[in-house]
């Protein structure tokens, strides 16, 4: 199958690969995925005192669609506000990407995988 | 070096420019184009010469008598026509029929179908190493059994099933014994005078033959019974209606001509082959091997990289032609429903990759192949939170995984 360019550059060239410590209180991390299902994500970030979001780091196991969508969601989120990266939606991500139907549950699962970070720090810092 | 390397012989071959060369004498006015059918005149004489060669060249290859072999449009027909055939003329006698669940799709949709019909199937489960055991067989024969389907090398995993014992057993109960032989003509010995197997399906473009054209080998002592699947003209005795492809037919023919003279030889190359390439990856780390590694056909070998997911690796991988047992390009998300009844955990199956090599294979080939397979298992682990957690401990069956 052919991939978009957007997909093809944030495969071969994946930003913010790595891993925060999850005991951190400032790192909110979110899991998602499974592997029975081909796909896994792990989306952490660091989320300075004014409630913005510092950095950004993923690692995924699955497609190049599904590597590109968390590659994405790094890239965007950095700067941003929890509540604004709360709001971010698949259909941006896949927009952006230009996934066809059948890659859709790639940007849906980075859309879970930010919200579930960001649940994260908010259940550590309460 | 051409890129990309097509290691993917098993999903079909290129011809050789041996048979290429046969059949192209075989389409013009100067050629060999007449219908084989026409008994009036020398252009049909000439043609149904040269498809009695080729029928001739195809059952030395499996040691048979050429009246036993019935053209068809390729080893999926010969699954069909073999299957539908002898249920549809046995119904009477029985409904019941065994095959197992890595049977090629050709086996396993066409028994759906029957079972539409009225018919039951028993799915065998094949043995964790790939094989369906004769046991099995034994164990799933009943009174109404009239056929069992067994392919004799797996497509996907390159494993060899022992099809002597089985005929052994089906003769003995006087069921009828199909083989599915797509991927094993010409890769190893088939003896049809030695073997109790009563049907067997043949493909020509796994063996550098053309596209479009098979054979289905019909015993004649003791006699087997069809019903045929596509009337017209009574070609192939009544079993296969429809003019014969003079081409296709002369360029099978040269395929299983070629591999028989040159079969043992090339063996030998590419089991070579295969122990480099596997040689080459095994060290990597949590790699293994589908199937039994010893009782496979040389050509193959499926590989499992754990933790990395097997699109992403093909994505990788794009230098290689291969194709990968997970297909989750088919929107299904569904690893290979062979490696599955192997009984394979999900994330092995999705992370196996089937290398297949073949008659223009080379050395380089396979050393450019390690080279860029190292690099992409590196690479994707490097992103794997999978490879991750495995190297961190944990025990991946243990995480409670929000499935989606």
């Amino acid at each position: 199958m052919a991939y978009s360019e957007e997909v093809l550059d944030h495969y071969e060239n994946p930003r913010n690969v790595g891993k925060m410590d999850d005991k951190d209180q400032q790192v909110g991390t979110g899991m998602v995925g499974a592997p029975a299902c081909g796909d896994v994500m792990r989306l952490q970030i660091k989320v300075s005192d004014e409630g913005v979001i510092e950095d950004a780091k993923f690692k995924t196991y699955g497609c190049g669609s599904a590597i590109a969508s968390s590659s994405l969601v790094t890239e965007w989120v950095k700067g941003m506000t929890l509540d604004q990266a709360a709001d971010l939606k698949n259909t941006q991500i896949s927009e952006e990407l230009a996934l066809p139907p059948v890659k859709i549950h790639c940007s849906v699962l980075a859309e879970d995988a930010i919200k579930a970070a960001i649940a994260d720090y908010r259940k550590k810092n309460g | 070096m051409k890129l990309p390397i097509y290691l993917d012989y098993s999903a079909t071959t290129p011809m050789d420019p041996r048979v290429a060369e046969k059949m192209t004498e075989c389409l013009t006015l100067e050629g060999n184009f007449g219908n084989p059918a026409s008994r009036s005149h020398l252009f049909g004489w000439k043609a149904e010469e040269a498809v009695e060669t080729a029928r001739r060249q195809v059952a030395d290859l499996v040691n048979c008598d050429p009246r036993e072999i019935v053209w068809t449009s390729g080893a999926t027909e010969s699954d069909n026509l073999a299957i539908k055939g002898v249920a549809h003329f046995y119904s009477k006698k029985g409904k019941h029929i065994i095959t197992s669940k890595i049977e090629h799709k050709a086996v396993l949709d066409t028994c759906r179908q029957l079972e539409r019909e009225g018919f039951e199937v028993t799915y065998l489960d094949p043995q964790p190493n790939g094989i369906v055991t004769p046991e099995s067989v034994a164990e799933a024969l009943r009174e109404d059994t009239i056929l069992v389907s067994i392919m004799h090398v797996n497509n996907e995993i390159g494993v060899i099933n022992d099809i002597e014992a089985i005929g052994e057993l089906t003769r003995a109960n006087k069921v009828l014994f199909h083989v599915d032989a797509a991927q094993s003509a010409g890769k190893i010995n088939i003896d049809l005078e030695r073997l109790k197997v009563d049907l067997m399906s043949f493909s020509a473009h796994k063996v550098y033959g053309p596209k479009g054209i098979g054979a289905l080998y019909v015993r004649r002592k003791p006699r087997v019974r069809l019903e045929a699947q596509m009337h017209g003209g009574g070609h192939e005795r009544g079993m296969r209606s429809g003019t014969l492809a003079t081409h296709q037919i002369v360029g099978m023919g040269e395929a299983f001509a070629i591999a028989k003279a040159e079969m043992h030889e090339e063996n030998k190359r590419l089991l070579k082959l295969r122990q480099r390439l596997w040689d080459g990856v095994q060290d990597l780390e949590q790699v293994f091997c589908n199937g039994d590694f010893d009782q496979r056909v040389a050509s193959n070998i499926n590989v499992s990289f754990n933790f990395v997911e097997g699109e992403s690796l093909l994505m990788a991988l794009k230098d290689l032609a291969v194709s990968s047992g997970s297909a989750c390009t088919s929107a299904s998300l569904e690893p290979s429903y062979v490696l599955r009844a192997l009984g394979m955990n999900d994330e092995l199956a999705h992370s196996s990759i089937r290398f297949s090599f073949g008659r223009f294979t080379t050395e380089e080939d396979v050393d450019f192949a390690i080279d860029k397979i190292r690099t992409a298992v590196s690479k994707l682990r490097e992103l794997s939170p999978l490879w991750d957690m495995y190297k961190d401990g944990v025990d991946l069956d243990k995480v409670e995984w929000v499935s989606h």
